[in-house]
């Protein structure tokens, strides 16, 4: 398998998945002749052509809705936002539109479509440039919420969701384009959605890691390891539908665990899984489950305020001794 | 009015001069002008058209109307639930509109869509039914007034989010052409919706893209209660379109083959050459915003005023004074169209509930159980 990286990988699932299916096409933001803002999009105008590989002017709630429209007739549009930070204003389309038109319509207008693009933290972009927003996508039935965090995740992941019937929020971590991992090149390697993946196993503690935590959670369970704690790291991959109980069977083996996001904490994510976890394996657990978020503040600009508003090694491995009661 | 202020000038496209800044020159002045002129029209346009079409347009007005007002009397009587938004007063616009279209072509808009619905071809019992709530709807009961679909005869809804449609119906119009077939896009929508970003968004992608969509504002004066000169500064709809480069007409929306035309010629350019047009069709709507409206934000006396222009009643004046009809031929019309209504109100009333089960379909379109889920995965 070769060694590339997330935007590779990202790179190859959207030009494999126009050249099997014509009705795909990419709209967005400087996709085409620009390459893509961070140029996941590379090389697609010059292969694929301007019919299917569409910039846009900056029109978020525009476009988004021109998406869904062109999926009831049966195109499967990828909706490239330049950061997820733009989705904001194209909210009623995702919302309203995408996610209620199957339901609305009693099943008649599926709306096969999948918007993508960076989110969660960046590099010092202060606070509009720089948020988790999974939360609000992942509220709402009618939408899939998939947040890869390794390239093969992203590849396998991404081919899903293209080929979905559902509308997809796709979330890449702004700060892991560059990421590098081993990635199959079968072109029909895909990832089922509703799949969480163990990324460590381990008997004494669970982390329940997704996008970027997923690495700090690893670098943390290496960290614990050196002080003969055993952790088992699970990703759930897809945020809706969420693998519950991939989580429950961990959770039972461990009876501890750790929840880690970058996200803020208030209705976040986590507390989702941690009520999840208390409905399903309330008896098997010996501590109460801990969740460990980024700080209830916008995103600040200075670097020492940014990097402790992102939850790093140390809070994980702290965290993982509190549920230890050490 | 002010005095212009702002002197510069800038040329068009076509050598014209046009003004930015304030317009020194009343828009609805020289709208209501161009009303009256176009109102005499409508004998003239009756020669062009055959006998049939014109008793089909003059029947399927009627049976909107009486739709309309059979709703209304069901919903007094609590048989339909939420939000009901009568078409009374505006049924020359969509059936005008959908009667210049093909079959296959495809319509959207907004939630006062019943008569659209019905005029797109979705019967009028499966109407009814939605209304109702039921299972032999054309939503299956889970849309309501305000999101009827059928994808048999591409109705695409029924959306209830000002301006939602207008970029749906534009992506709609963007798969036409990427498909390169010659179906094209009928988008209604309010002129509250002018107002909305949806709206400048979705014209500027049309025209930039040359999309086949035709946007059909039926300006019926007001937003919910608030009228067209409380909300909008420039009230020259059809004008705005200049701002994309966009074919624009005015249109009167109280004569259904004015609207016809005017949509014909719109679907010509928009099959032959893919461009979109903006058509502004000044309409009026009798009844109140929704059923829950008392309308005490207008006078009875300026309702009266437009009721004189009763799209139905001006229609049925001129099929007479032509000779296309007489009395005893629209008799029997008005009797065949409340059968046909009672009938709706009858299969609404038959149609069984959704089942309780259908609860939980129709969320997704590929559900995904994660493996292992137990019996409390819902």
């Amino acid at each position: 398998m070769a060694v590339i990286t997330m935007r590779e990988a990202l790179n190859q699932a959207l030009r494999e998945e126009m050249l099997r299916d014509q009705d795909v096409f990419l709209m967005g933001e400087e996709v085409a002749e620009y390459q893509g803002a961070y140029k996941v999009t590379k090389g697609l105008l010059e292969e694929l052509g301007s019919k299917r590989v569409v910039d846009t002017p900056i029109t978020e709630l525009g476009f988004a809705g021109l998406g869904v429209g062109a999926a009831m007739v049966g195109l499967r549009p990828i909706i490239e936002f330049m950061t997820f930070n733009f989705s904001i204003l194209a909210t009623d389309q995702i919302i309203n539109s995408a996610a209620k038109m199957f339901y609305m319509s009693g099943g008649q207008f599926k709306i096969p479509i999948v918007f993508r693009g960076p989110g969660g933290s960046a590099f010092q972009v202060s606070s509009q440039h720089s948020q988790a927003l999974e939360s609000w996508f992942a509220y709402f039935p009618g939408l899939k919420v998939v947040m890869p965090s390794t390239p093969a995740d992203a590849k396998g992941l991404l081919k899903t969701s293209i080929r979905d019937d559902d509308p997809v929020i796709f979330i890449e971590q702004e700060r892991m384009y560059g990421h590098k991992g081993e990635v199959p090149e079968d072109p029909e390697f895909t990832i089922p959605l509703g799949l969480a993946d163990v990324k460590r196993e381990g008997t004494d503690a669970t982390i329940v890691a997704r996008s970027l935590m997923v690495p700090v959670a690893l670098k943390a369970a290496e960290e614990l390891q050196k002080q003969g704690i055993s952790c088992e790291v699970i990703d759930p991959r897809t945020i809706r539908p969420l693998d519950i109980d991939t989580i429950v069977e961990s959770v039972k083996k461990t009876s501890r665990v750790v929840v880690a996001e970058e996200s803020h904490p208030f209705c976040g994510v986590a507390a989702e899984i941690s009520m999840e976890i208390m409905d399903r394996a309330f008896d098997y657990l010996d501590a109460p489950v801990k969740r460990v978020s980024g700080a209830d503040v916008p995103m600040p600009y200075a670097k020492n305020l940014e990097e402790l508003a992102i939850p790093g090694v140390d809070q994980l491995v702290a965290a993982v001794h509190e549920v230890s009661y050490m | 009015m002010s005095k212009q202020t702002a002197a510069s000038e800038m040329s068009t496209g076509s050598g014209e001069k046009t003004r930015t800044g304030v317009i020194d020159q009343d828009p609805p002045k020289a709208v209501a002008q161009q009303l009256k002129t176009v109102k005499q029209e409508q004998k003239h346009r009756v020669d062009d058209i055959d006998q049939k079409t014109l008793i089909d347009l003059y029947r399927q007005m009627l049976l909107v109307r009486r739709f309309e007002e059979k709703a209304a009397e069901a919903y007094s009587m609590g048989k339909i639930g939420g939000f009901c938004h009568l078409y009374i007063g505006q049924e020359a616009v969509a059936i005008g509109a959908i009667s210049a279209i093909r079959t296959d072509d495809y319509v959207l808009t907004s939630y006062r869509e019943h008569g659209h619905a019905i005029a797109k071809g979705i019967s009028p019992n499966a109407v009814m039914a939605e209304l109702f709530g039921k299972a032999g709807g054309c939503s299956s009961g889970k849309g309501g007034s305000m999101h009827m679909f059928d994808r048999n005869v591409n109705f695409l809804g029924g959306h209830a989010i000002v301006g939602g449609q207008i970029p749906l119906a534009t992506g709609v119009a963007f798969a036409s052409k990427y498909r390169g077939t010659d179906q094209v896009t009928l988008c209604f929508f309010g002129e509250a919706a002018v107002n909305q970003g949806a709206f400048h968004e979705s014209l500027n992608m049309a025209q930039l893209w040359k999309l086949p969509c035709i946007y059909i504002c039926e300006n019926n004066q007001y937003g919910m209660g608030t009228s067209l000169d409380r909300a909008m500064s420039f009230q020259n709809i059809a004008e705005k379109a200049r701002a994309y480069e966009i074919a624009s007409e005015f249109v009167d929306g109280m004569d259904v083959l004015a609207v016809r035309e005017a949509t014909a010629r719109a679907v010509e350019r928009a099959r032959k050459d893919f461009l979109p047009t903006l058509l502004e069709v000044r309409t009026y709507r009798f009844m109140g915003h929704s059923m829950s409206d008392p309308g005490s934000y207008r006078t009875r006396a300026e309702i009266e005023k437009h009721q004189e222009r009763d799209p139905v009643k001006v229609f049925s004046a001129t099929l007479k004074e032509k000779g296309i009809v007489d009395d005893a031929a629209l008799a029997e019309m008005e009797k065949s169209v409340r059968e046909e209504v009672e009938h709706a109100l009858r299969f609404a009333e038959d149609s069984p509930q959704p089942a309780p089960e259908e609860l939980y379909t129709d969320v997704y379109a590929n559900p995904i159980v994660p493996r292992n889920r137990g019996i409390d995965s819902k």
